[in-house]
């Protein structure tokens, strides 16, 4: 009988994500509500990460071990976990949704005939059984999922859907067992990760910012955010479709995959609100929003919001600041 | 090289979405469609890696009822060489696992260099069908890529991580790469390569019946609009110069931002 929550606990180079710990919380509130035991599971060449993660509470920590999961590698992570998933016989495989999981745990579900419940927001546990909520449409909708059929359920967790520091640190170390695995053939090479030279803006330093979206429509209109900006002493900055487009360099993009940044304004200009866009910015003191579409994900982190043309909106805001400002 | 580029008709970004009486998916009738932004990408990549070592095959495949069409006709216009369509009115619930398996019976036969896929996609979001179908198919994978070199006899392809960071990994091929956003400036269909396209194979396909009886791993049971968590200040009560002025005067006042 499959029995257990397993969590996946990501490192790279030997340094815990974040999430990973989040995932940690949202396994023990599953656990706690399904009265099952909740075990983590560490890949790598030798025990000595896993004890970091057996502070946690936790039934054990098993650390699944082979001399190929050096790095990170697609073909060995996914050989490396299905053999830990059907030795343990888990009822639920819970991981964080990070670039690294989405790189291979899909492979990992397929063996099993099976999808991820991917990129979840919440579980909640109604008479035994889990319903897990999805954001779908870039933010816009949630829908709430249920799994068919047989065990192992796999499901990730979006960033910040639950907050490390609310998983519970246990009396004792769990135990710590090794298990070793075989790896087949990997077919893929990892050269050491980089980052881009220096970048030429730093918005981190950025009082204020003024973000737009593809809701700016043409280049040509990025003059008309970029008056506003100067007008207040702030950057200009971006989503990603703007730099993708090559209408501002990816220096200006915000985001999980740009800069993160925490200024005392933020105007956000036809940006629709997608996660991604969101990490990258939703710390900030102020947040304003301007956008034609009332649904927008944008205003559900907003202090301010203007339902309308960011057109209309721009040039009177422009006008009204320099009033006011004398 | 012969590559296969799968891409996925999604509604417009700019929708407005309503959610169906039974509040269980959108309302489609009245919805427009779009190409999976990322797909878009796949496809520019694919005639790019064409062009740059002399010639080859592009070959698009998208699953979905006729109205995809639209979106296979385009590629064509761009220049992919021939089309294959995986023709599904079914619009009963698909995970990803069902997709793939449909995806992957429909391309098998062809023995491509390089199969291309979009990251993820702009409606379900699943980020797993490419992964999947490297599984079904044997191919090594990697994901989120943003830059291809193929000019050896493997790959090499950077990949990108969070946060600014990113990757390079070798691997052999045939392989199958999940392209991210960004990758490249799309072309334009030229007039010349729409008419072109006109005299292009589309092929059309029905989906393998067993791949689309494969029991379904999740379902939705319900679909709603997210709760807000923050109380905004909504300004302007739909006038968008009124709350442009409201806006002001509350940034100097509440935010003290000057
Ligand atoms: C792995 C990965 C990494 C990513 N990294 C990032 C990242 O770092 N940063 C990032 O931003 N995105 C990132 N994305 C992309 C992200 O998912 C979204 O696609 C993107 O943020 C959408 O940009 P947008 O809001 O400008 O465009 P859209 O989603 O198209 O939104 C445009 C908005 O403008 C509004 N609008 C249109 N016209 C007007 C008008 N006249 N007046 C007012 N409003 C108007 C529309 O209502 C809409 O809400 C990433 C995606 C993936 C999968
Ligand atoms: C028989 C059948 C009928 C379907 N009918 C409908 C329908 O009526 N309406 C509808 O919206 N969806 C339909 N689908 C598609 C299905 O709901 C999703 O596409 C699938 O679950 C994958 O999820 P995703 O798009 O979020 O995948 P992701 O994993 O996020 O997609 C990643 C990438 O996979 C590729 N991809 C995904 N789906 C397709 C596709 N259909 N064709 C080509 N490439 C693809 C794209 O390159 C995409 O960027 C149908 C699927 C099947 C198998």
């Amino acid at each position: 009988m499959p029995n257990g929550i397993l969590v996946f606990a990501e490192h790279r180079g030997g340094a815990f994500n974040k999430t990973s710990f989040e995932a940690v919380a949202a396994a023990q509130q599953l656990g706690a509500s399904l009265g099952q035991p909740v075990s983590a599971v560490v890949l790598g060449t030798d025990a000595a990460l896993a004890s970091q993660v057996a502070t946690y509470k936790l039934d054990k920590v098993v650390s699944v071990e082979n001399p190929k999961l050096s790095d990170y590698t697609p073909d060995g992570y996914a050989d490396a976990m299905e053999r830990a998933v059907r030795a343990l016989d888990p009822q639920f495989v819970i991981m964080p949704h990070t670039y690294l999981v989405r790189d291979y745990a899909p492979k990992l579900a397929a063996r099993f005939g099976k999808d991820l419940i991917s990129d979840c927001v919440r579980a909640s546990v109604a008479d035994g059984a889990v319903t897990f909520s999805r954001r779908i449409f870039q933010g816009k909708i949630d829908a709430d999922v249920v799994a068919n059929g047989e065990p192992p359920v796999f499901a990730t967790f979006q960033s910040g859907a639950y907050r490390a520091d609310q998983a519970e640190r246990g009396g004792e170390a769990a135990a710590v067992e090794s298990l070793p695995v075989e790896v087949g053939e990997v077919r893929m090479q990892p050269e050491e990760p980089f980052q881009e030279v220096k970048q030429a803006v730093d918005l981190t330093k950025a009082d204020t910012i003024i973000a737009i979206g593809r809701g700016i429509k043409g280049q040509e209109h990025i003059a008309l955010a970029q008056q506003l900006a100067d007008l207040l002493g702030g950057e200009i900055a971006a989503s990603r479709p703007i730099c993708d487009a090559g209408w501002l360099p990816i220096d200006r993009q915000i985001g999980s995959s740009g800069q993160t940044v925490t200024p005392k304004l933020y105007i956000a200009l036809g940006i629709s609100g997608a996660i991604q866009h969101l990490v990258g910015m939703k710390n900030s003191s102020t947040i304003v929003a301007v956008n034609k579409d009332p649904e927008a994900p944008i205003f559900d982190i907003a202090d301010y919001g203007i339902v309308g043309d960011l057109f209309e909106v721009i040039p009177v805001l422009t006008e009204e600041i320099k009033k006011l400002k004398g | 090289m012969k590559i296969i580029v799968l891409m996925k008709q999604v509604a417009n970004k700019d929708a407005i979405l309503r959610i169906n009486k039974s509040e269980t998916w959108i309302e489609e009738g009245d919805l427009s469609h779009e190409v999976n932004e990322s797909d878009g990408y796949a496809l520019e990549e694919a005639l790019r890696l064409k062009e740059k070592h002399g010639g080859g095959e592009v070959v698009v495949c998208s699953l979905g009822p006729q109205r995809v069409k639209s979106v296979i006709k385009d590629a064509l216009a761009r220049g992919a060489d021939r089309a294959i369509h995986v023709v599904s009115d079914d619009t009963a619930q698909l995970g990803p696992y069902a997709a793939a398996k449909v995806l992957s019976e429909a391309i098998k036969d062809e023995q491509a260099d390089l199969v291309l896929t979009g990251l993820q996609s702009d409606d379900n979001g699943y980020a797993q069908t490419g992964v999947i179908l490297a599984e079904l198919l044997g191919l090594p994978h990697a994901t989120i890529v943003i830059e291809v070199d193929a000019s050896g006899e493997g790959l090499r392809v950077k990949r990108e991580l969070e946060s600014g960071w990113y990757q390079w990994y070798a691997m052999t091929r045939p392989a199958l790469l999940t392209i991210q956003s960004g990758i490249s400036q799309i072309r334009y269909a030229t007039l010349k390569g729409i008419m072109a396209a006109k005299k292009k194979e589309i092929k059309e396909l029905a989906p393998d019946a067993e791949a689309l009886g494969a029991a379904a791993h999740q379902r939705i049971t319900k679909v709603y609009f997210p709760q807000k968590t923050k109380q905004t200040q909504f300004l302007g009560d739909g006038d968008a110069k009124a709350g442009a002025a409201q806006l002001a005067e509350k940034l100097r006042t509440e935010a003290r931002i000057f």
